[in-house]
């Protein structure tokens, strides 16, 4: 009987204690669930630079990284949203269904999914970015600027956002170089800098001039200025590792979102929506251009970074062929969202087959 | 796809220089195992031997330091476990898992602040003899001083076992620690040599990872190669020519896969993406059919504590 008055009274007083505690902490908290190690320098590195513009916007930020896109999600997000975070913010498309799981048990708390399509309950949100523009203003520097006429193209893993990407790099190419072929290297890797080195080297000694790459290490880059061929960097702005090589990188820029995105919770005008920025947005951010690219193309690259910006020009407009010459997006017509989010078919100049 | 004589030694050197981290990890692996010890920290010694290359190379800028800094740091993370199995006499199994995840954890720790750097550029000899003889000048000319010293490895490493009385050694204690130690063998001293040397080369082929083969450090960048080495020890039966012979299997078969997918030859890339496994697991296991010669070469001991009664 004692010790049960102890033990209620003890546990009354630490609810107490946290009551107070919640009524205090005003602040809001934000949470990053992580595919990756922070050190990757790639996808989940650019998501933590964007975590630390939300810390520099004067927001208390937490972290969790390498989380598995399994039942361990599940569980990372119960314990954050338990421990008094008010927004969540998950990195990886494999977190979707987790994230709405959670959503449900913690009305309370927003959850912001990055590159799904699920928003289950009011309090989830998603957001991804429109790299497919980055990638084809890449189109455009390798098409008007290879002499090989072959362009190599180290690939990741057969998903729709690596298919985009492969599409629009080609078709942006094919517009200023009817003559260019893609080849398509699938390392069935997001980062293993050693395989990516060898990829991109099977490829230059195939023949291609200029290595676009959707993996993440630097590894390729600087094989590519070993081999004194041209190469674009990923995720962030890769020249230092490869002054001569880099024509240009495609950044991952999160940070303005999230910022915005933190202070609506703080605010109250919080809603949920689904967002895909690209270049106009600020999203998808093109690093400087390197000398090494003449003029001419400079003058065509910023034009069609301008017009892809304002929405005057769509990265994907018809006509477009798939390799066996059926028609994709119809003259003057545009793919749309849908469309884009389940692209799972090559274009017409792109060589090889996707793997099932 | 074009055949010709230099694009051949091309590939050739490509296959060779994929290969050297494979070879010095498996070769230093070798001599610890063939003293009975089996050591399953090899991808924490080399992750541990990247990061320290790489951190060494870009503070003090120099090459020397940093090669010996990262063979001492993988000497150093495999005195731990050296202390663990032979004087506290723990597990061997347990205790080099647990090594490679302290080796994968503490680097990370270590890289924070050197993701994102790129690394220096790493002397390369010969360069001046590159294009001299058609095939064997790629093959032979214009690598750093580490590939050449990875491919004089095995055959040192078997020199060493097979001709020399401390390899002799090495050998009577991986078969039976207790023989040796009755003819006067400190059995303990030499399984620690040996440690430490299998730290050594991990740490080296790390560090080649990190400052030759790309120059940069990123978390993991090991990718599972340590257990790759691991692997072709045994593969290869505990013959350091068959490590080399395996690892260039290896090497070969990761790249010529790409230059097939390059080409558009129509297999499904996920076969070829499994064959290098396949292939290299197949070719080893009919190289060593011979199970006299395995009985030979494989230590006896290994893995199992030795302790004497003092």
């Amino acid at each position: 009987m004692h010790k049960l008055f102890i033990r209620s009274f003890v546990s009354s007083l630490v609810f107490l204690f946290t009551l107070t505690v919640a009524a205090v902490a005003k602040d809001v908290k934000a949470a990053f669930v992580y595919i990756g190690p922070t050190g990757d320098h790639g996808w989940t590195y650019q998501h933590d630079v964007g975590r630390k513009a939300v810390e520099a916007a004067g927001f208390k930020t937490t972290y969790v990284e390498g989380v598995p896109e399994s039942a361990d999600a599940e569980r990372v997000l119960r314990q954050l949203a338990n421990s008094g975070h008010d927004v969540i913010f998950t990195t990886s498309f494999g977190y979707m269904n987790p994230t709405n799981k959670v959503a449900k048990e913690f009305p309370n708390v927003k959850f912001e999914h990055a590159t799904g399509y699920k928003r289950e309950h009011p309090n989830v949100a998603t957001y991804a970015a429109r790299f497919y523009e980055g990638r084809a203003i890449l189109g455009t520097i390798a098409g008007s600027m290879t002499k090989s006429n072959v362009i190599g193209y180290v690939a990741s893993f057969p998903i729709p956002e690596v298919i985009r990407g492969i599409n629009s790099f080609t078709l942006a190419a094919q517009k200023v170089n009817p003559n260019i072929k893609t080849k398509i290297v699938w390392a069935f890797t997001w980062y293993d800098p050693g395989k990516e080195a060898e990829a991109a080297k099977a490829l230059i000694d195939q023949g291609a001039d200029i290595i676009a790459q959707h993996t993440d290490s630097t590894a390729i880059v600087q094989i590519a200025e070993k081999a004194g061929v041209y190469a674009f960097g990923q995720a962030s702005d890769m020249d230092k590792f490869a002054p001569k090589a880099v024509l240009t990188s495609v950044e991952n820029n999160w940070g303005p979102y999230y910022v915005e995105r933190v202070k609506a919770v703080a605010n109250g005008t919080w809603n949920q929506k689904d967002t895909w920025h690209g270049i106009g947005d600020g999203m998808v951010v093109i690093s400087d251009l390197d000398s090494a690219i003449p003029s001419n193309v400079r003058s065509k690259v910023k034009k069609l970074q301008a017009d892809l910006a304002s929405g005057k020009v769509h990265a994907f407009t018809g006509p477009i062929y798939d390799q066996k010459g059926n028609l994709m997006v119809a003259e003057g017509k545009t793919a749309d969202d849908g469309m884009l989010a389940g692209m799972m078919t090559y274009v017409k100049g792109v060589e090889g087959d996707i793997p099932k | 796809m074009i055949i010709d004589v230099n694009f051949v030694g091309l590939i050739i050197a490509s296959i060779m220089a994929s290969a050297v981290p494979l070879i010095l990890a498996s070769c230093g692996e070798l001599i610890t195992e063939r003293s009975g010890v089996l050591n399953l920290g090899v991808e924490g010694m080399m992750i541990i031997g990247a990061i320290s290359g790489f951190a060494l190379m870009t503070v003090t800028g120099n090459l020397i330091i940093a090669v010996f800094g990262a063979m001492l740091a993988g000497v150093l993370i495999s005195t731990i476990f050296a202390f663990l199995t032979q004087t506290l006499i723990t597990n061997h199994v347990a205790t080099g898992l647990a090594l490679t995840i302290f080796g994968i954890g503490i680097s990370a720790m270590i890289g924070k602040n050197f993701v994102g750097i790129p690394g220096k550029e790493f002397p390369i000899l010969f360069e001046s003899l590159k294009d001299t003889i058609p095939l064997l000048s790629p093959i032979l000319f214009g690598h750093s001083i580490v590939f050449y010293f990875a491919f004089a490895l095995p055959f040192i490493t078997s020199y060493f076992l097979k001709k020399t009385k401390i390899g002799l050694i090495v050998r009577a204690v991986g078969d039976s620690p207790e023989s040796a130690s009755n003819q006067g063998i400190n059995v303990k001293l030499v399984r620690y040599a040996c440690i430490l040397y299998g730290g050594a080369m991990c740490g080296l082929a790390g560090a080649y990872l990190s400052m030759i083969y790309t120059p940069q450090w990123i978390e993991n960048m090991t990718g599972g190669r340590g257990w790759i080495a691991l692997a072709l020890v045994v593969f290869s039966t505990w013959n350091p020519i068959k490590i080399l012979i395996g690892a260039m299997i290896f090497g070969g078969l990761t790249i010529i896969q790409f230059h097939m997918q390059a080409v558009g030859v129509r297999i499904p890339v996920q076969f070829l993406t499994a064959l290098p496994y396949i292939v290299t697991i197949i070719v080893l296991v009919v190289i060593s059919r011979d199970s006299r010669k395995i009985r030979l070469s494989t230590p006896s001991s290994l893995g199992k504590s030795f302790y004497k009664d003092n």
